[in-house]
């Protein structure tokens, strides 16, 4: 992998109908660096996201991919480099089976049919669903689904990955699994959540958007252990930070030593 | 209103199959001229749509009977004639496997009931004219509703002739059109006021969705008056063609083509035991005297079975008994079979 | 406003089609053509005829049992959908009162014979839909499709409507459950409502493909959409087709009842 950076210059953007979403968004992003966008709902995180590989244009400032800017003629290239991994899985899950939505991707690009199956089978591999391959994505669970709608992004060997609210519809085992997933992949990562304990877990940098403009930007463990600053911004601390069970617990631990 | 294949003869069958697999071709050719690559997913998600929409019964105000929509002269609204035609018939054909609903050989006649006269006569001879340039929603409603009950209508009546011409019922023709048509008039006035209604409201949620169709319907949706007329025209051609091809001589093509490989009406047959009693049984079952088919209608006497078979006697009985219990038995066997081999 | 329950019946048929069965391996190709020829063959008999349909109840118990369905869920699925049939057929008897024959002295007009013989061409027609469709996947009915030159846009699309069936059984299923869960039985004006539920499902709907077009985008989509051809002609399709058709034949030409019914008969004197 060459050392793709991932860089955005005052970005502007707002819908047909007026809305302004994004005010002017400066940052810059370096190679294997996994980065976690929180915000509150309407902050704009999603509509970043999808001014990172094409699917909104900014209406001012650039977006570049490795020195290669993001317009309407780059796009298909840069889609290349940039896999994007929405929020709902059945939104991305559209072929009659696993195999052929991994194989989506590659055989895009242009691959042969062997090409193609290797990478099919490497991305499955990767997240543990290659006996999965001939099902219909109507018959996986979510946490199963979760993890294929990844696969048919690894199988285009991206370089950034970017993901929209990954573990939002995953029970707590399959949220973990996902969690071990992201640790274990050394792309580059965008990560828009509310679930700030993955943040967390999975990112070393953390940006929180209000309003749509970065409202903090820094390493995530100092960015989401500052009650101010999350509460400035509408969000709360991570649930594993909250002492609320850990007061119980003492409290608890105190009331048996009585007995 | 759907047809069934028991009512229906091959001949009727397999001509409307025909004619709806050409409409399919024509169809997909003009979408593939102009297909805005939107209208992929659009498509078939619009019709999982249409097939959910349908599972919902409402009950019909002022008769207590419920109904649910149809939903061809919305699709054809909301993504042109084409388009719509494809996604009714993706609909139907799903319904025919999984509901039973129609049948295999029904499903060809049903498509053309349910999606040619919506789609490719009243979307655009009626809504298109009424509604033109100025969509009002008094405009849509009355285009709407008068489009509808024209395609149900036009159905309505295919239905009817269909099922008097395969001649397996004998449900009078003028009974049969006096209980459809009416009722098809209500289920019409009712849906086109429901697809209105959709119509209006979504242009208020996001009028993009109506009118970014209506763009690109505007180049893919012309279908002029004198088109229909020639395929039409054809249609009549070919079918009346292929009815009295089939119906004239032999009821079922299967004795025309015995016909066709061995120059005789019948298959040549050694003189054994077996095929003496074979033909023995055929001779018995001959014609009753004030028996004839109904429609062709030559007069023709027909040589043999199989055009009238009567269970005339034990034999008849005891044999039905036997094949059945034949069945059967092949079926209990291919189970333990099946038992076996897992073991 | 109720959702009916068939929404279910989709996903036990679904089920079935997954299972791993002699049936299930043929090429789906070789079952589409052979369950049509079946019905053209069943369907192509004369008004009058019953006898002669008996015999072809072989090939749906043979792709019930072979296929291991469940008979009493296609049983069940047939009884739903007969009433426009029987509707339809019930006029024969009515309206055809000329007597065609007497069985131990009762007399039977046509009519009831051509009302049976609907009822059992029906039964028959009906059953090999449903059971073609549990002996061969969704999907590998598209692929015989295709294989058979339909249009790939209109296959394509049947895929699509397929994969998001569910999806949007389950939505429109949860919007309607919420609905009720506010009417506190009231009917009051269904149609209004019904409308406004099936615009906002509408919207939803429209928005979904939108998310699907940015997914495909995102992937490289450009246009093409390939469906996989998983299954080749092997030696056990052609045997089946032929024996099938054969058999069909023998039966449509030889009244197999009469002939072992008078083989019975002669052998009992």
């Amino acid at each position: 992998m060459s050392h793709h950076i991932l860089e955005l210059r005052d970005v502007h953007f707002s819908y047909p109908d007026g809305t302004v979403a994004l005010k002017g968004i400066s940052f810059r992003i370096l190679h294997g660096e996994s980065v976690g966008l929180a915000g509150a709902n309407g902050a704009g995180k999603t509509t970043l996201l999808m001014n990172l590989n094409g699917q909104f244009l900014p209406t001012r400032g650039t977006v570049s991919i490795g020195e290669i800017p993001l317009n309407k003629r780059t796009r298909q290239e840069i889609r290349k480099k940039v896999g994007f991994i929405f929020q709902r899985p059945n939104d991305q899950l559209f072929m009659p089976t696993v195999y052929e939505d991994v194989a989506f991707g590659p055989a895009n690009l242009g691959f042969s049919q062997e090409q193609v199956d290797e990478r099919v089978k490497n991305a499955l591999e990767m997240v543990g669903c290659l006996h999965l391959s001939h099902r219909p994505p109507h018959r996986l669970s979510e946490g199963q689904k979760s993890a294929v709608a990844i696969a048919t992004v690894m199988a285009m060997n991206p370089d950034i990955l970017v993901m929209d609210e990954p573990a939002s519809n995953l029970d707590p085992k399959s949220r973990r699994q996902l969690i071990n997933l992201l640790k274990k992949f050394e792309h580059t990562k965008i990560i828009a959540s509310h679930d700030l304990d993955l943040i967390l877990d999975v990112c070393e940098r953390c940006i929180i958007i209000k309003d749509g403009r970065i409202a903090a930007d820094g390493p995530a463990e100092e960015i989401l252990l500052n009650k101010e600053l999350l509460d400035e911004n509408n969000l709360e601390l991570p649930l594993s930070k909250q002492n609320v069970f850990h007061e119980n617990f003492r409290a608890m631990k105190a009331l048996h030593r009585k007995d | 209103m759907h047809m069934a294949d028991a009512l229906l003869s091959p001949a009727v069958g397999g001509t409307f199959w025909a004619g709806t697999l050409g409409a399919i071709a024509y169809a997909a050719k003009k979408l593939r001229e102009n297909l805005d690559d939107r209208f992929i997913p659009l498509m078939g998600v619009l019709g999982a749509f249409i097939f959910a929409g349908q599972m919902i019964n409402f009950t019909i105000p002022g008769t207590g009977s419920s109904g649910h929509i149809g939903g061809g002269m919305l699709l054809a609204i909301l993504l042109g004639p084409y388009a719509a035609f494809l996604v009714i018939a993706s609909v139907l054909t799903i319904q025919a496997l999984f509901f039973a609903d129609g049948g295999l050989l029904a499903l060809g006649a049903n498509i053309w009931n349910l999606g040619i006269y919506p789609c490719f006569i009243a979307y655009p001879l009626i809504y298109r004219f009424i509604v033109r340039n100025r969509n009002t929603p008094s405009r849509i409603t009355i285009a709407s509703i008068l489009s509808v009950v024209f395609g149900l209508e036009l159905g309505a009546l295919s239905v009817v002739l269909q099922t008097k011409i395969s001649g397996i019922t004998e449900l009078p023709f003028g009974t049969f059109v006096i209980v459809m048509l009416p009722i098809h008039l209500a289920i019409g006035v009712v849906e086109g006021f429901i697809t209105a209604g959709v119509v209006n409201y979504v242009r208020t949620l996001r009028p993009d969705i109506i009118e970014h169709v209506e763009g690109v319907k505007a180049l893919s949706s012309s279908v002029s008056m004198k088109k229909i007329v020639i395929v039409f025209a054809i249609f009549t051609v070919l079918a009346g063609g292929i009815f009295s091809w089939f119906a004239s001589t032999y009821p079922d093509g299967l004795e025309w083509s015995i016909e066709k490989i061995y120059g005789k009406a019948e298959i040549p047959e050694r003189q054994t035991p077996v095929s003496e009693i074979l033909s023995e049984t055929q001779k018995k079952t001959a014609i009753l005297p004030d028996y004839s088919l109904p429609s062709a209608g030559k007069g023709e006497e027909k040589p043999s079975w199989p055009s009238v078979d009567t269970i005339t006697s034990l034999s008849g009985l005891l044999g039905g008994i036997m094949v059945l219990a034949v069945v059967v038995i092949f079926g209990i066997g291919i189970k333990v079979i099946r038992k076996l081999r897992r073991t | 406003m109720t959702f009916d329950a068939e929404f279910f019946n989709i996903g036990y048929l679904d089920n079935l089609s997954y299972k791993d069965t002699f049936v299930h391996r043929l090429d789906p190709r070789v079952k589409l053509l052979v369950s049509f020829i079946f019905i053209m063959f069943v369907v192509s008999f004369p008004k009058y005829d019953l006898s002669g349909l008996i015999p072809f109840f072989i090939y749906p118990v043979f792709l019930l049992t072979a296929g291991d369905i469940p008979l009493r869920a296609i049983a069940k699925k047939v009884l739903f959908v007969s009433p426009f049939a029987l509707f339809v057929g019930i006029f024969n008897p009515l309206l055809d009162t000329d007597v065609l024959l007497t069985l131990f002295g009762i007399p039977i007009s046509g009519g009831w014979i051509s009302f049976l013989s609907i009822i059992v061409k029906f039964i028959l027609t009906v059953s090999t839909a449903l059971l073609l469709i549990a002996a061969t996947s969704f999907l590998g009915l598209c692929e015989a499709l295709e294989r058979l030159k339909l249009p790939r846009i209109f296959v394509i699309q049947l895929l699509f409507l397929y994969r998001y069936l569910f999806v949007l059984l389950e939505e429109t299923f949860r919007m309607l459950r919420a609905k009720d869960a506010r009417s506190f039985g009231k009917r009051g004006s269904e149609i209004k409502t019904f409308i406004r539920l099936i615009s906002i499902l509408l919207v939803r709907t429209v928005e979904r493909a939108e998310r699907i077009y940015q997914a495909m985008l995102s992937r490289g989509f450009r246009g093409e959409i390939k469906v996989l051809k998983r299954h080749r002609l092997r030696f056990q399709d052609l045997v089946f087709v032929v024996s099938s058709i054969g058999l069909f034949y023998l039966f449509r030409n030889y009244n197999i009842v009469h002939i072992l019914g008078e083989v019975v008969e002669r052998s009992l004197r």
